[in-house]
């Protein structure tokens, strides 16, 4: 089956999961941010890369850290920056999905970074600009439903490079709700492009989806157990609506079995680093001593997200 | 209208008939087969050498979109897919708007049917005032007006208590109903089998304890009332493995399956492909090998198309929010002699499956060729393949998973009550 998100020459086209792509393109993203992370400390924090193109932040849900990241990225790489909160314009208005998508792409639209609640909605938006508009526009992913969150996958396994060097003597440990996270399938995915031997995620029945195994990870309900002599730590967000209800009884007892607490941390080795997507819960998911110890590297994770975008958003514009 | 069909293979599974004869039709009728009858003289000879000769075949489930659903496909294109598919008789879901829950509504649809003269309409009426799984029809008044069962299509009953007396009521007077078994609750949010492929794909999932915890309830409501129920669309290998056993137990059931879970599994899925979006969802291999397993050793009696034609706007759309369904009823065949074709199951156990199988759920009345049956014949060259393109199709649904797929069998023509309801255009050019 075609790889919608690669064109003819098996070059990147547009980045709608890190599933299905090789470890050449994801060592060339990572390759390319580290060259950009130098920029961000510049006094002229910008390079003329993407001058004259015009990206459309498409936040069909709203999420202002990850939509703030692309404006930054973008503007560093001196694009013009389009944001469009659509849940709140042309939707709610009844137009479709793609009506908005032609409506903006008449505008000259180079690039589409698209955000939505639907799983799998980036890649119909993809085949349809590639149908309509031919391939001189791109879509970036940033987020879709439970399915692929691709940036944050690629700026998390950058993040472990830059602490770990070498990915295949590595076990990770991913905690929390995973049945939700598109964070979490992402990460899976890069570190399995990636070479670590040794994948593992942690979390009550409720918040483990069926088949999970079949991703090649090892599936843990005991955190303690699960950390025993892990590299990396990577915990996951738990959205204010599932901590009561079916899911779990309460954030507390959350806390108390999934919570990553001083006590749980010194079962991992003692050079772990501790990961987060943001915006963290604390002291649900993590207590603020973690999160703000030495081993915590939760702020270099948002000043590698920055460069990662502006990798992505070179590559994809032929640089 | 007097018809002599010649020199053709005349496969009739209830009659066991697989053999070269001639098939004569007079007055709606099969008036003779092999040998005509004294006197018989035909107004059109047609020449079905290298042709399948078969009985028009039986659909319990196509959506004919009508009342309510115009903009969807209405009885006119519907009703051709059917002829031009070889479906002489189908069974029409109440999932309509309003709710098939009133004899009015009923009347109309037959009486809009029949004005067609095309094929027999056989409709469910709803089990339920709006489907909504609270108030019972009224069975009685809405078999008069021609409803042939009482079905909630797939909106599930929540209240188990109100399953209960419907299928007690429906038992008082012989009535027959028809459950998808899906559990009310489980997987409600779901839209593709829970599973490695959704949670790869990051999309809801819906168990298979879904449809057996539905199972359960119903079978268990079955013995303690007696009631007949045909359950639609089982789509799970355990769910097979249920019915199977219920069967042996002698319990007053049948079953069918969608033509579509024969050949797909969520691996179909892709890359969020929405014409893969279906209710029940497609599910892994396993499911698809029981399902053509339990065809072979009788656990199904049926396969139908769940024919559910959806516009083009309603499968734009994120996976998630793509409406369920596929276009079916001009590919019920061809997706029947692929199976077949693929695992060497030979023609007539093939067609049974889509003839008198599915003829014996609804009762009879169709389905077969004998002399004195009405004249419903479906006329096919097994050999010619054609390809899924929308402008192959007759349906105003074009939403099918096989678009640009090579297919075995073309129907050349489609005799229902005697008369020609559909001939291949290039056919008719050369006869």
């Amino acid at each position: 089956m075609h790889n919608p998100q690669l064109n003819k020459n098996g070059e990147l086209q547009h980045l709608l999961s890190i599933d299905g792509l090789n470890a050449a393109i994801v060592r060339h993203i990572l390759d390319t941010a580290s060259r950009f992370v130098g920029v961000s400390d510049r006094d002229v924090k910008k390079v003329p890369l993407l001058r004259g193109k015009s990206v459309f932040n498409l936040f069909f849900e709203n999420s202002t850290r990850t939509r703030t990241t692309f404006e930054i990225a973008a503007t560093r790489l001196s694009a013009d920056v389009i944001n469009l909160n659509i849940g709140a314009s042309s939707t709610s208005k009844g137009e479709s999905l793609l009506d908005t998508i032609d409506n903006l792409a008449a505008m000259h639209a180079d690039m589409f970074v698209v955000r939505h609640a639907q799983s799998g909605a980036p890649y119909l938006i993809a085949k349809h600009v590639d149908h309509l508009h031919g391939p001189h526009v791109h879509v970036i992913n940033a987020g879709d439903g439970r399915h692929a969150h691709p940036t944050q996958g690629l700026l998390d396994v950058y993040t472990i490079r830059h602490y770990k060097k070498d990915f295949t003597n590595l076990t990770v440990a991913i905690v929390g709700d995973i049945l939700h996270s598109r964070v979490a399938r992402s990460d899976i995915h890069a570190l399995q492009i990636l070479g670590v031997p040794e994948i593992r995620v942690i979390g009550p029945h409720t918040l483990l989806p069926s088949g999970l195994e079949q991703m090649g990870v090892r599936v843990f309900q005991d955190m303690a157990e699960g950390l025993k002599g892990v590299d990396v730590i990577m915990m996951l967000r738990l959205q204010s609506e599932r901590m009561k209800g079916a899911l779990l009884p309460s954030a507390q007892e959350f806390f108390k079995s999934y919570g990553l607490t001083p006590e749980k941390l010194s079962l991992a080795k003692p050079d772990a680093i501790v990961m987060h997507p943001g915006p963290m819960n604390r002291g649900i998911e993590i207590d603020s001593s973690v999160a703000d110890g030495n081993q915590s590297v939760i702020l270099p994770q948002v000043t590698f997200g920055i460069a990662i975008r502006m990798a992505v958003m070179s590559i994809l514009a032929g640089n | 209208m007097k018809l002599h069909i010649q020199n053709g293979r005349l496969v009739d599974p209830l009659e066991g008939i697989d053999a070269q004869r001639d098939v004569f039709i007079a007055a709606g009728r099969i008036v003779g087969v092999g040998r005509a009858p004294e006197g018989f003289v035909a107004n059109r000879v047609i020449d079905a050498r290298h042709l399948v000769v078969a009985p028009g075949l039986v659909d319990l489930a196509a959506r004919l979109r009508e009342p309510g659903f115009e903009y969807k496909a209405t009885l006119e294109s519907e009703m051709r897919a059917a002829m031009a598919g070889g479906v002489t008789s189908l069974v029409c879901p109440p999932d309509t708007e309003p709710a098939l829950d009133e004899p009015g509504l009923v009347q109309m649809l037959k009486h809009r049917a029949r004005s067609l003269n095309q094929a027999h309409v056989y409709p469910l009426g709803a089990l339920t005032l709006g489907l909504k799984g609270e108030t019972l029809t009224e069975m009685a008044e809405l078999t008069e007006a021609g409803c042939i069962g009482f079905s909630q299509a797939n909106a599930p009953i929540a209240d188990t208590n109100v399953l209960l007396h419907a299928l007690e009521y429906a038992k008082t007077f012989g009535f027959t109903v028809w459950l998808r078994p899906q559990d009310a609750f489980l997987g409600r949010t779901g839209v593709a089998a829970s599973g490695a492929v959704a949670t790869r794909l990051g999309l809801p999932g819906v168990p298979v304890i879904a449809e057996t915890v539905a199972l359960y309830t119903i079978f268990e409501i079955v013995r303690a009332t007696g009631a007949k129920v045909h359950l639609c669309r089982i789509s799970s290998a355990a769910g097979l493995e249920m019915v199977r056993r219920a069967r042996r137990e002698n319990l007053p059931i049948t079953a069918d399956v969608g033509v579509h879970y024969i050949h797909l599994t969520d691996l179909d899925i892709g890359y969020f492909d929405a014409h893969c979006r279906l209710d029940p969802p497609l599910r892994g291999q396993r499911d698809r090998d029981a399902i053509r397993e339990a065809l072979l050793d009788g656990t199904i009696d049926a396969i139908c198309s769940d024919h559910a034609p959806v516009d083009e706007d309603a499968k734009q759309l994120p996976f998630g929010e793509a409406e369920p369904g596929a276009t079916g009823l001009e590919l019920l065949l061809s997706l029947t002699l692929k199976w077949a074709t693929e695992t060497d199951l030979p023609l007539s156990e093939a067609l049974l499956r889509l003839t008198g199988g599915p003829a014996r759920v609804i009762g009879g009345g169709c389905g077969r060729l004998a002399v004195g049956d009405a004249a419903d014949l479906c006329i096919f060259d097994p050999r010619a393949h054609w390809r899924v393109e929308p402008r192959a199709l007759k349906s105003q649904g074009h939403n099918t998973p096989f678009l640009g797929y090579e297919l075995p069998g073309r129907v050349v023509m489609t005799v229902v009550g005697g008369h020609i309801g559909y001939e291949l255009a290039t056919h008719a050019n050369h006869s």
